[in-house]
């Protein structure tokens, strides 16, 4: 039973992690086609963000929004700047974005040095048998739910939402109907900055703060949306609940190491045999028999 | 309502079109027909503003709008139908036309009744996914998209191409009306005979990206006359 109970917390936590740490990139990867390898480095402006407010007085509840915050203008200016002359041209968004990665990075060294004091982490924890979890964290998995279910309201259920996807499938029809996709493009690339920022700002109190720290998000957040699929949210999902799961169940019994290795093996056989990801097939599926009533 | 003069229009620094001057004038159902390459489509794209001219000038209802961009055009009350349809396939019926409600920012109503009494199965199927739909009725939607924001000119690029007979009957009947109860403007190109004599009231020959001839109503009543500019 204990062990029922620690598995459950774990998988909580992984697919805490996994949505949280995906959630921006399937939202700027997924709907813009954009490949932002400074994903990582948005989450740690987030964090950086955060934690600053916080050293400077301000409580946790408030320095969260500044993190986000932060990480919005950023992703605005360079979303005007920079990445608005790299759309349709994926391989040319790796290279900038892998080349603002490293230079968010370094001038972060710079400017703040090589680490910040961290917050630590709040909420105090709960025992059960032999195991104690941090209630923050599991307050991190109700959060990730609320995100996939705002995003899902957003993209689905809002007129800019629909504009926003209309646009991402085909720009210039779109624009023909009146869309102005330029808006679209940027406010989508502001609410995956956002995320990004989110997930930095959840994660500053439970995580060393150092200009490095955005790439322990990045296998996880790169798996999970390759493995997810097209469809940007029920991908997330899907691979937060799936990825968790396996990551959860073989760290439990394990370790972390074999659990780390395990969920790359899931999603190594899930391209393998679903090379449209998991959203892909159950999309499929509901496609045959949507066809089939018809 | 619509005059484009001397257009040239390419792709890069290829002229496709060169040197087209027409006019539209309110409430007319004009047609632009020529073979297949002779720049028909390019000629439609131009003007919703997808293809930047090179030269030359395009005005609508008065003004100049060479440089206006296609969001633009439409929020002005241009409609514009695309030759492959190109609905948005992951989105539905519903979303579909939700998207195009931008289209005229100065119309008072949006057009959904009339839509649903010109295409009954449009509101049948509101929540299927456009991309399941078969191809004659995603050209309903796509006509039903253009047409919701209810806009003044209508453009429509190959309304009958890859569609079912019954359904090409369909829309050679629903457009006249439409243009008639709506008192739309409707451009459109064609290589279709009967839906061309179905709906000009007359129509401009285009050859290798120039406009050749321009037909009345009697010359459009000759199937051998019409035949010359569509005969692939």
């Amino acid at each position: 039973m204990v062990n029922v109970v620690n598995l459950l917390f774990q998988f909580l936590d992984s697919f805490a992690f996994i949505v949280l740490a995906a959630i921006g990139l399937a939202i700027i990867f997924g709907m813009m086609g954009v490949i932002n390898l400074a994903h990582g480095e948005f989450i740690m402006v987030g964090a950086y963000g955060t934690t600053l407010a916080y050293n400077a007085g301000a409580p946790l509840l408030l320095s969260i929004p500044v993190g986000v915050l932060a990480t919005t203008v950023m992703g605005l200016v360079l979303e005007r700047s920079v990445v608005r002359r790299l759309y349709d041209r994926p391989l040319d968004s790796m290279v900038a974005t892998f080349a603002l990665g490293l230079a968010l990075t370094q001038l972060t060294r710079i400017v703040f040095g090589n680490s910040l004091s961290s917050i630590g982490i709040p909420l105090g924890s709960v025992q059960y048998g032999q195991f104690s979890y941090s209630m923050y964290r599991v307050l991190l998995s109700s959060v990730a739910l609320a995100v996939l279910a705002a995003a899902y309201v957003v993209f689905t259920r809002t007129e800019f939402g629909i504009r926003a996807r209309a646009t991402i499938q085909d720009a210039d029809t779109a624009s023909a109907m009146g869309v102005e996709t330029d808006r679209m493009y940027t406010v989508t690339f502001g609410i995956g900055s956002a995320l990004a920022g989110l997930t930095g700002a959840l994660y500053a109190p439970t995580m060393s703060i150092v200009p490095g720290m955005g790439s322990s998000f990045l296998v996880e957040a790169f798996v999970a949306v390759v493995t997810g699929g097209a469809s940007v949210l029920l991908g997330t999902t899907l691979a937060g609940g799936g990825l968790g799961l396996v990551n959860a169940l073989f760290s439990n019994v394990y370790g972390t190491f074999i659990g780390q290795i395990a969920l790359l093996f899931v999603a190594v056989l899930i391209l393998r045999f679903l090379p449209n990801g998991l959203s892909g097939a159950v999309e499929g599926v509901r496609e045959r028999m949507e066809r089939e009533n018809t | 309502m619509l005059t484009t003069t001397d257009l040239t229009v390419g792709y890069g620094d290829t002229p496709i079109l060169r040197d087209v001057s027409l006019t539209v004038d309110d409430g007319e159902i004009v047609g632009i027909v020529g073979k297949n390459g002779a720049g028909k489509t390019t000629l439609m794209k131009a003007l919703i503003g997808l293809l930047d001219p090179i030269d030359g000038s395009v005005t609508y209802d008065g003004t100049e709008i060479t440089d206006w961009a296609a969001d633009e055009r439409a929020r002005a009350g241009v409609g514009y139908i695309p030759q492959s349809r190109d609905v948005f396939p992951d989105l539905t019926v519903e979303q579909n036309l939700l998207v195009a409600e931008g289209v005229n920012a100065d119309a008072e109503d949006l057009l959904y009744g009339t839509v649903y009494d010109y295409f009954p199965i449009l509101e049948e199927r509101a929540s299927q996914k456009a991309g399941t739909m078969s191809g004659g009725q995603q050209q309903m939607l796509a006509i039903a998209r253009a047409l919701v924001g209810n806009p003044d000119l209508l453009l429509l690029d190959e309304p009958s191409e890859g569609i079912q007979p019954s359904i090409v009957q369909q829309i050679t009947e629903d457009i006249p009306s439409i243009n008639e109860e709506l008192g739309t403007t409707i451009l459109f190109v064609e290589q279709n005979l009967g839906v061309i004599q179905g709906m000009a009231e007359r129509c401009y020959a285009i050859e290798r990206g120039t406009i050749v001839d321009e037909l009345g109503a009697d010359r459009l009543a000759d199937d051998g006359a019409l035949a010359e500019f569509i005969a692939v």
